[in-house]
């Protein structure tokens, strides 16, 4: 059956507190998942007071305070701090989100910070995408084509046919969607995913592909991608605002089309 | 543990191409039912509540009440296999459990829209009361 609680070595402990300096006029107080593996010890949460009047406003920013003035031990990933590299993926106050483009101001109360849900953590905010990645790999997501490429200019695209992978083409691959799918936190093993099947989404209607045909032909299984039941969770979570429910509708409506 | 590459694991046994017909008639079985559950309450509302048997007899003895309710025990069965299904795919992990429990709900339900459409074709079929 689906594990509905977590393992014994996955249930999560009380963990240290850590106070605001002295003369802190403004505290906003982080509770942070944390999980060491070699220490041998079950997660806990460790509590963070942050003086807000030395803090930028974004959770990454206080996130990057702690590592730096408070406790070095905190590891996350992050990179661009402007939403577009999709390296700080995590769990801001229940919900999916990017670190660098969440405001604290936004959390009411204390902010819980978890690593993104239903996945191997590797440390602490740090979870394990190697399957994400490797779903996103097995849509094929480049260009496929019988036609060989003009050998003066590139292949070419009618403006309106760009604007159709506008939308989808934007996705960073921060894996906040897939991993807010209750589909996807059951069956990840064969469910590819909403960001995996935003992308093959993005190439089947890429006018310029000569692959659609077998692009449909990998997709139709039952739990590749039928698993999905239309949560809209994955649209709800999604940081750059896309809609991968809507890619998938249009990929099972594509499937049907080709019977009719 | 495995060394297989992780690719290799999420192309596992490969794409089943099968899964939209599942899909496409779950929908327009849930159409058919919309109407079929609209025409049901409509005529138990015309037989009228504490109705006399005869009445209802007589009503499942036209032709097109007695299609109408063949359609709406078989259609809602089968509706009700596609979506349990579907639950069951979802929420049983085990593979072994996983197949005994659809083969299962295949019977029972094969079970149960027989014996409604066997009741139906009773009165259908019976003695004019």
């Amino acid at each position: 059956m689906s594990q509905f609680r977590l393992p014994e070595n996955s249930r999560v402990q009380p963990g240290k507190s850590h106070a605001a300096p002295a003369g802190a006029q403004n505290v906003k107080t982080f509770r942070i998942y944390r999980f060491d593996p070699d220490s041998k010890q079950k997660p806990r949460v460790d509590t963070y007071q942050v003086d807000m009047g030395s803090c930028g406003p974004m959770v990454l920013d206080a996130l990057i305070k702690i590592k730096n003035e408070v406790d070095s031990t905190l590891t996350f990933r992050r990179s661009c701090r402007e939403g577009i590299c999709g390296s700080c993926a995590m769990n801001i106050d229940g919900v999916n989100t990017l670190a660098c483009t969440k405001a604290i101001d936004e959390i009411k109360g204390d902010a819980k910070i978890y690593p993104l849900p239903h996945m191997p953590v590797i440390k602490d905010l740090v979870p394990d995408l190697t399957n994400f990645y490797a779903q996103y790999a097995s849509v094929k997501p480049w260009l496929q084509t019988r036609t060989p490429a003009p050998p003066d200019r590139e292949r070419l695209q009618s403006k309106e046919d760009q604007e159709k992978i506008d939308r989808p083409s934007a996705c960073i691959l921060c894996a906040c969607c897939s991993t807010s799918c209750p589909s996807y936190w059951w069956n990840s093993d064969r469910f590819l995913g909403p960001a995996a099947l935003l992308a093959a989404y993005r190439w089947i209607i890429d006018t310029r592909d000569e692959a659609t045909g077998e692009r449909l032909d990998e997709l139709e299984d039952p739990f590749r991608l039928y698993r999905c039941h239309t949560i809209m969770n994955c649209a709800q979570a999604c940081p750059k605002d896309l809609n991968p429910s809507k890619a998938i509708a249009e990929i099972k409506k594509m499937i049907v089309e080709r019977h009719h | 543990m495995s060394l297989r590459s992780p690719l290799g694991r999420v192309l596992g046994l490969g794409s089943a191409k099968g899964g939209s017909g599942h899909w496409y008639s779950q929908r327009v079985t849930a159409v058919a039912l919309v109407i079929l559950g609209c025409w049901f309450i409509a005529s138990l509302a015309l037989l009228g509540a504490g109705a006399p048997h005869a009445a209802v007899v007589g009503w499942l003895h036209s032709p097109f009440s007695a299609v109408m309710a063949l359609l709406l025990v078989a259609i809602t069965a089968y509706h009700a296999q596609l979506g349990l299904q579907v639950v069951f795919e979802d929420y049983i992990s085990d593979k072994g459990t996983r197949l005994v429990v659809l083969v299962a709900l295949k019977f029972a339900l094969v079970v149960a829209a027989l014996i409604g459409i066997l009741a139906v074709l009773r009165i259908a079929f019976g003695a004019q009361a």
